[in-house]
């Protein structure tokens, strides 16, 4: 870490990270590492029932202990109108329950204490008398005739049904179907699970009753957008609230939306007039914030003999828990599902989603993904590969003929989308280069002829990134655009502030990277800051590979308007003709005479101690981008596996990933966003399930029944790029952070597909543990 | 009770409760932070720490039971300005995104590489097997460890010459 011999950092440069040295030495500033004077802590007293109704809370004895400054109940929040919240995809959620509970882990009260372990002594002590109601833990049973009604608290909630979305053409696509030689249908479940980041959510809630500021420390991804929302649930003035968030310990989609606890921590902190801590623990964690997925999907495909695709119909089940509280695009009810026909030239499809309450916790977030792209890509990903089993046809040979062609883009999709960019053979065909497809499919049928069982899994994934544009794409009407302002000081070094927050993919040093190229101020000396609402401007956040395509670009353009600036300082310094100055990064020259030349830090100087008559002094500004489309990154991944046929354990033995994200700012950063992808995808496809019991009791609730990857298990990757340009972002960039957590788990899953075809196994769900692929050895015969 | 303990070369003490978790004792009397929490169970290892030079999670140990003896947290790694070589590795090879797991993993591959100096790609995967990433996917981690036992038999050629 050495101050000398620092290079530029321009884009396409690997430069090492800007941010690692306060990490390094254990002086990262993550929540919970912050003390304030007077600080109080909180615990939360959660339900332990599915389902029940509330008949007493007794918070009498807990009251009473040692350390207790105060015990919240729902009553208590009624009172101020915070017993209940909106959620982000327009429903309400209760903060505090008042009358039922709905989900094993709800919220029920909360005490304030002088230190951690006196509130949870506390919270133990709070007596809630329950009447057990019968619980529904899945779509099935919400849908049932009878079933018990979850949200009675709703006027005019005769059912479980929460929502009705179609895409699509359905004349079109039943045509399409009546007309196929072949229809190839899979129905799966794409299990719940949780994004997990290793620092849990939590909140310092610092309410003044002097000055009536509130400034709240959160973990949050998107902490502009919380600021807002937390305005208008608390009604408190926007101007007293300020949001920080400090450095944050990984996100996923896990630390997007708005939980009770900070509302209820928020609370306590105005009328108790100290700080109030509340940092989850892991099992606070898994059974009551954001989960993902949990989508029960059929799909079929319709096709020739020769295994040209005509359509795509789609219906699906979503199982969103006990409030509609997904965070995602307030007009897409199933988030970009639709961008299911994934990188096929459907001339038709149709989607039809309903989603459903059930006494399971609430959440819906993406969890590294762009909105349930994840489940469309795998759907897509997990059919071609099934239809290429079914017609003899090569999985690899299939896509390359029904890929979207390279001169087609701007594509038009059946389901409305415009893919901005995108060369799918060119990607396919690096990955079965360099996983070696020829000699693998020979290895495979000679293993086969022996009875072995070897699977090759190829998935070819489009996604959808960036949101907005903002008239297609908001979050409770807040358009989905996001800002940089950048300030360069007298003696040329500068600070870039930004609406989106890093939770770990290193924005401190690729966004400054963007300066370096476009006003030629060396990446290292620029400081870049986010997270706190007071000093940068306003944007929706980091989630749904966003940052780059929005903040990105935003980047860019100021730093663009900026040397427009520069160039005419330059040309007064140089005293020539604005059109007669050269830009070289870094520098203007007057055109033949490259020695009569000033610096950007040159000009950064005089922008303060000697302008041209009449020009607004200093060199900053502040751009906020509105992106003309989302942006479409790609790949194609090819994982081998070996299984046992005696036991069914699965070995993962190759993993070859190719992705396109455009034009790559850092590529060591890119790469490492792909493995810690492929490793999620890994975990998600094999390993990754938050189950519940016929009691609806969450049974993932800790790290020893929700399993993680560990480096034991993960598997080695093998990363390769191709690099085809957005056409509309100014650096031709594409988000990258969840690409491979949406495009891997069907190429795992059809690796094992794969392996088994041969048994006419189709289909195991996810995730694909060894005792499901041995019970299919062993309903196959092959195994006892 | 009264605890004392030495950490990363300094004698500390405090009045503790015994049930008080080592974590907490490091964290909220210690006032150092880079020691994190990341579950209940033992099984995330973001609360590594050094014990006596062996890594032990400090969500598992009671902060009276390690009363007299010596640890070292991610504070005690670099040497003043001049980082440990497993810090050097991390940065290098960019085996940190978010920075949460990184204490506690610097601190298990430095007690690897303590006692194991050219550890095999199996080896180094088995010793943090027990510390889980979400960001990185372990394979720059694993060349992070590497990259500093190229550091430390570079440096110990060194002194050898």
């Amino acid at each position: 870490m050495s101050v000398e011999a620092r290079p530029h950092g321009g884009i396409g440069e690997s430069i090492k990270r800007k941010e690692d040295g306060r990490f390094l030495r254990g002086r990262g500033n993550y929540l919970d590492d912050i003390v304030l004077p007077g600080m109080l802590h909180m615990a939360i007293v959660r339900s332990p029932h599915a389902h029940a109704r509330i008949l007493g809370v007794d918070t009498a004895e807990a009251s009473a202990m040692p350390g207790v400054v105060a015990v919240v109940t729902g009553e208590l929040m009624a009172l101020h109108k915070l017993a209940w919240m909106p959620t982000l995809s327009g429903d309400t959620q209760a903060v505090l329950a008042t009358d039922k509970v709905r989900f094993q882990g709800q919220e029920v009260a909360a005490v304030v204490a002088t230190s951690k372990y006196a509130a949870e002594d506390a919270a133990a002590l709070v007596q809630v008398d329950y009447e057990v109601l019968p619980p529904i833990t899945g779509p099935q049973q919400a849908k049932a005739d009878g079933a018990p009604l979850i949200r009675d608290d709703k006027e005019g909630q005769t059912d479980n049904h929460i929502y009705h979305w179609e895409s699509g053409d359905q004349a079109a696509t039943e045509a399409a179907f009546a007309r196929a030689d072949k229809v190839v249908r899979l129905s799966t479940h794409y299990p719940r699970s949780h994004p997990s980041p290793l620092e849990t959510c939590g909140i310092l809630a610092d309410v003044n009753s002097a000055t009536g500021k509130a400034t709240l420390y959160m973990t949050s991804q998107a902490p502009h957008a919380i600021r807002t929302v937390f305005a208008l649930v608390a009604g408190l003035p926007e101007q007293n609230i300020r949001v920080i968030s400090p450095d944050i310990g990984g996100g996923f989609g896990n630390k997007v939306p708005v939980y009770p606890g900070y509302v209820v921590a928020t609370a306590a902190s105005l009328l108790i007039g100290r700080p109030v801590k509340w940092v989850e623990d892991r099992t606070e964690n898994l059974i009551s914030t954001g989960f993902a997925r949990d989508f029960h999907m059929t799909g079929e495909l319709a096709l020739t003999n020769d295994g040209q695709m005509l359509a795509l119909r789609v219906s699906l089940d979503s199982d969103n828990g006990a409030f509609f509280a997904d965070a995602q695009p307030s007009k897409f009810k199933a988030g970009l599902f639709h961008i299911v026909t994934g990188s096929y030239d459907l001339p038709a499809a149709h989607v039809s989603a309903d989603g459903w309450y059930t006494n399971k916790a609430p959440g819906g977030v993406a969890y590294r993904c762009s909105f349930r792209v994840t489940e469309a890509s795998y759907l897509i990903e997990r059919l071609v590969t099934n239809a290429a089993i079914e017609l003899g046809i090569d999985q690899a040979e299939i896509r390359l003929k029904n890929f979207v062609p390279k001169d087609a883009f701007p594509y038009h999709s059946a389901t409305g989308w415009i893919y901005d960019s995108g060369d799918y053979e060119g990607a396919m065909n690096v990955a079965l280069e360099q996983v070696g497809y020829a000699e693998l499919k020979r290895e495979q049928a000679e293993k086969r002829a022996r009875g072995e069982f070897m699977g090759i899994g190829i998935a070819s994934f489009t996604e959808v990134v960036g949101a907005g544009p903002g008239k297609d794409f908001d979050i409770l009407g807040l358009r989905m655009f996001d800002s940089a302002e950048l300030r360069v000081h007298p003696t040329g070094k500068a600070i870039l502030k930004l609406g989106v927050k890093s939770q770990g993919q290193g924005h401190e040093t690729t966004f400054a990277q963007i300066v370096a190229e476009e006003l030629g101020i060396p990446a290292y000396d620029v400081a870049v800051e986010e997270g706190d609402t007071d000093n940068t401007p306003y944007g929706l956040g980091t989630y749904a590979s966003r940052s780059t395509p929005t903040a990105g670009a935003a980047t860019a353009v100021i730093s663009r308007k900026l040397r427009d600036k520069a160039r005419k300082l330059a040309a007064h310094l140089l005293e020539a003709a604005e059109e007669d100055l050269v830009w070289e990064r870094g520098r203007f020259f007057v055109r033949g005479t490259p020695e009569r030349a000033k610096t950007i830090q040159d000009v950064a100087f005089a922008a303060y101690t000697n302008l041209p008559d009449g020009m607004e002094p200093g060199l900053e500004g502040v751009h906020y981008y509105d992106p003309p489309n989302m942006t479409y990154p790609f790949g194609t991944y090819a994982v081998v596996v070996d299984v046992d046929r005696g036991t069914g354990v699965i070995k993962v033995r190759r993993v070859v990933a190719v992705d396109d994200c455009g034009v790559r700012i850092n590529p060591m950063i890119v790469e490492a966003q792909i493995h810690g992808g492929l490793t999620e995808g890994w975990g998600i496809a094999f390993i990754e399930q938050i189950t519940f019991d016929e009691d609806g009791n969450c049974i993932g609730s800790n790290f020893m029944d929700y399993l993680l990857p560990t480096a034991w298990e993960t598997p080695k990757f093998e990363t390769f790029a191709t690099v085809t340009p957005s056409p509309h972002h100014p650096l031709g960039a594409k988000g990258v952070g969840e690409s491979a957590t949406v495009g891997s788990p069907a190429a795992y899953v059809n690796a094992v597909i794969d392996a088994l075809a041969p048994l006419g196994v189709r289909n195991l769900d996810m995730p694909v543990t060894s005792d499901k692929v041995w019970a299919a050895l062993r309903s196959a015969g092959v195994t006892e | 009770m009264n605890v004392t303990i030495t950490i990363n070369g300094e004698e500390r003490g405090g009045d503790v409760e015994p049930r008080v978790l080592l974590v907490d004792f490091i964290r909220t009397n210690l006032a150092m932070t880079g020691t994190h929490i990341g579950c209940d169970t033992s099984s995330c290892g973001a609360c590594t720490v050094l014990l006596d030079g062996e890594p032990v999670k400090s969500c598992t140990q009671l902060a009276v039971q390690v009363d007299g003896r010596s640890i070292t947290t991610v504070e005690g790694l670099a040497n003043g300005a001049e980082l440990d070589p497993i810090q050097v590795g991390f940065h290098e090879e960019h085996g940190l995104q978010c920075g949460f797991c990184t204490p506690g993993m610097m601190l298990v591959c430095r007690a690897l590489l303590d006692t194991n100096p050219e550890p095999t790609e199996e080896e180094i995967r088995w010793a943090i097997s027990g510390n889980i990433c979400r960001c990185t996917g372990y394979m720059n981690i694993v060349k992070a460890v590497q990259h500093a036992a190229k550091l430390r038999a570079g440096a110990a050629a060194e002194v050898a010459s």
